[in-house]
């Protein structure tokens, strides 16, 4: 037991107790106490020193995401707390487990408005798991403790704990590290209830024309392999939103496939044909079910979910199964009779045929115009055999990449999901760099997203991280000019950027760069980013007003979904 | 169909626990119409007795959000007929008028009020019972006028035999266990 160490000390042990091994942060006045114990632990621990809070917590968000342990994230108090907040919403939106620590004003001028004073409990409240102000330096293992408890367990969410600079520099007299694993108030995860597992059995043995729903949950509760147990065993076709991308390979034979606004056309139509829906680890956020009141009304419903309050929140279920998706999918495995679907799976082919010939073919192979994103993402794709992790800022190229994009292996999509968070791709790919550092990273941003976040190419330099950005640049805030053209009659009100010479910027960074606007110069420019050792940008010159589809409108039915701007009522 | 509906929360004993239960509220635009907060029969466990009128769908929601806090134990949610409840409300009046008014004492003596404190200047009357019942008493008397009046948050017990918490923490020492 260690003796008489500091507040300050004690935290960064506490981290190293955890197995942290990478901290993304910024100093500043409240919190230069802990950063003096950190300048100790240099050998033991790897501080990332971001341009930008924001930055620092959308690359904890990225590690956070591809290793499945806790981003950890450190601020100063006042602005630098504020920073955070973006990324934290971002991640309670979209359960990424993190823990972030700022400083605080001493405890005696804690209500003062003392200099950067800012209520940061009060301000992170709605948008964390949980949060806590230490103002006693004795408490801070048992926090810390408790903090990644939280943080990791159950459905995960980010934990913020703000510790007032008394605390980082008080005395504890004894140092001893407790892991935390069980909190009075607090059921992480519910027994399953097996009546409800037969309850489904029954459903699933009986369904003529199911399909599964992969969510996120599959991959935070590493239920791949269940997954896919379960789906050969019972022949269902399988559909995933979007933080549910590469749980299942996109080469599986039962994966049709994205849902929602911009998913594809088989999934999104006959979610109202089916006659049961299983949902796994998803919420039925309103970007997958469009409009509530006329998603599969026909349809049975079983919902394998950790969060009890997502239970009957927008669609009302049959059968809820409460409990971690890996322990009820492998118990419905045990016992669903085996079971082929041909005749129904054959009516998803039909549709990704028809959304082949109509869409897919087209962006993905086109002859004509200008580049296009879906050519650039198939491209970067086959040249990284599948392999590679791929960050997404938000917007059209986000869909885009999602749509195009193939993985071979689970924890490959980085995304801002829930929140949709314009500049999270740069910090997050840098994150996911460091989480992964053999695998490769390739990053899609827009030319507005880039200029959100961009001074995080400098972290990227520092550190030599081999992340390929991939700036697909069409000179306007895309997706919201997709929206303006079809819903406004193109009155593209303050969407058209002016654009500033983004290979000058980034080989001001140090980074390696190149702009590509020609078709047939696209494939080699490609393959010599990919073939840098270091960290490269490359800046594509899109097609200026390429618009995503298919499209589910806002608020519309799923099966109202617009193939192209042409046929906007084409129905099944 | 919008009703009252009477939700307890039973928490550890933390700061900063009312904000984060009452931004669950206000980020749905639920209005509160009454809160206490007091001790429950467990030593060292809040309770809190909000009452809402909303519709059970939207109650129910929000119980769910509740319950998901990580420092609250167990939240319920009744109609009011299934709690004994009930508010206190206090009354200043002038006691000149009192005094020179048959009828404003007459409404006091049968009001079942008890009467706290008289002074030369003004007398403070007490009920507790339900908000009705407080909100007629003040509707007489507020025709001869009223210095000031309050009324407390909902005091409220259930009907069962014992605090269901006891069970709850029962079966929740259960399901830690076997998590482990
Ligand atoms: C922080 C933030 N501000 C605004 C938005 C709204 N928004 C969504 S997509 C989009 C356009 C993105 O443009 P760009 O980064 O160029 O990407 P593109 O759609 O062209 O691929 C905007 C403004 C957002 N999602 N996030």
């Amino acid at each position: 037991m260690l003796k008489n160490i500091t507040g300050s000390k004690a935290v960064i042990l506490s981290l190293l107790e955890e197995g942290v091994d990478t901290i993304f942060g910024y100093p500043g006045g409240a919190i230069i106490p802990i950063y003096d114990a950190l300048y100790d632990f240099k050998e033991k621990v790897n501080h990332i020193l971001a341009r930008h809070e924001q930055g620092a917590i959308h690359a904890a968000e990225g590690y956070a995401k591809v290793t499945g342990k806790a981003g950890v994230c450190f601020a100063t108090s006042g602005p630098g707390a504020t920073n955070l907040i973006t990324g934290i919403a971002d991640a309670m939106m979209d359960s990424v487990p993190m823990v972030c620590i700022t400083g605080q004003v001493a405890s005696p001028s804690l209500g003062t408005d003392a200099f950067q004073e800012s209520d940061v409990v009060g301000i992170s409240m709605p948008v964390t798991k949980w949060n806590y102000q230490i103002t006693n330096g004795d408490e801070i293992p048992g926090i810390i403790a408790k903090a990644f408890y939280i943080a990791q367990s159950g459905r995960p969410g980010p934990v913020l704990l703000d510790i007032s600079k008394d605390a980082q520099t008080h005395i504890l007299k004894e140092f001893e590290y407790k892991k935390c694993h069980q909190i009075r108030s607090y059921l992480p995860e519910h027994q399953i209830n097996n009546k409800r597992i037969d309850d489904a059995v029954k459903l699933i043995n009986e369904a003529k024309r199911p399909l599964l729903l992969v969510g996120q949950g599959v991959i935070i509760s590493h239920a791949e392999k269940e997954l896919k147990d379960f789906l050969e065993k019972t022949g269902i076709p399988a559909a995933w939103t979007l933080l549910g991308l590469s749980a299942l390979p996109s080469d599986h034979p039962l994966n049709f496939g994205m849902l929602g606004m911009h998913g594809n056309y088989g999934p999104n139509i006959l979610t109202n044909k089916t006659d049961l829906l299983i949902a796994v680890g998803m919420r039925f956020d309103d970007r997958v079910t469009g409009q509530v009141s006329s998603y599969a009304p026909q349809a049975k419903k079983i919902h394998l979910e950790i969060d009890p309050s997502e239970i009957n929140k927008i669609i009302k279920v049959d059968v809820p199964i409460l409990g971690d998706a890996k322990k009820s999918l492998s118990l419905l495995t045990e016992k669903v009779k085996p079971n082929k679907h041909t005749k129904w799976l054959e009516k998803f082919r039909q549709c990704d045929k028809t959304e082949y010939d109509t869409v897919i073919s087209k962006d993905i192979h086109p002859e004509k115009g200008k580049i296009t994103m879906g050519e650039t993402v198939r491209i970067v794709s086959e040249k990284t055999h599948q392999e590679a992790i791929m960050v997404t800022d938000v917007g059209q190229q986000q869909m885009i990449a999602a749509r195009y994009s193939k993985f071979n292996n689970s924890r490959s999509c980085v995304t801002s999901g829930g929140l949709g968070t314009m500049g999270y791709g740069i910090p997050a790919a840098l994150g996911a760099q460091l989480a992964a550092p053999d695998r490769t990273v390739v990053a899609f941003i827009g030319d507005g997203g880039f200029q959100m976040t961009l001074q995080e190419l400098g972290t990227i330099v520092e550190h030599k991280l081999p992340v390929k950005i991939i700036l697909l640049n069409n000179d306007f805030l895309g997706m919201v000019r997709q929206w303006q053209e079809l819903f406004f009659e193109k009155r593209y009100s303050f969407t058209e950027l002016q654009n500033p010479d983004f290979v000058m910027i980034s080989e001001g960074f140090g980074m390696k760069s190149s702009r590509v606007s020609k078709r047939e110069n696209l494939e080699s420019s490609i393959q010599k980013m990919i073939d840098y050792p270091g960290p490269y940008m490359l800046e594509v010159k899109v097609e200026q007003e390429e618009d995503v589809f298919p499209m589910v409108p806002s608020g519309a039915c799923v099966s109202e979904i617009m193939l192209t701007k042409e046929n906007k009522d084409l129905k099944n | 169909m919008k009703q009252e509906y009477i939700i307890t929360i039973f928490s550890e004993n933390n700061i900063g626990l009312l904000n984060r239960i009452t931004i669950n509220f206000t980020r749905r635009k639920i209005n509160i119409e009454s809160l206490t907060v007091s001790q429950s029969a467990i030593s060292g466990i809040s309770k809190f007795i909000i009452v809402v009128n909303e519709t059970e769908e939207r109650v129910k929601r929000l119980v769910a959000q509740l319950d998901k806090i990580v420092d609250v134990l167990k939240t319920f949610y009744h109609t009011s007929e299934n709690m004994i409840f009930a508010e206190i409300a206090m009354y200043k009046i002038s006691t000149e008028l009192i005094y020179g008014n048959d009828e404003l004492g007459e409404i006091v003596r049968n009001s079942g009020a008890q009467i706290d404190e008289i002074t030369k200047d003004f007398i403070i009357i007490e009920k507790s019972g339900l908000k009705k019942e407080t909100q007629d008493l003040f509707n007489k008397l507020n025709k001869f006028g009223v210095m000031q009046f309050v009324r407390s948050g909902r005091v409220a017990v259930t009907r069962d035999r014992i605090e269901r918490l006891s069970e709850f923490l029962k079966t929740r020492d259960n399901e830690l266990e076997k998590l482990n």
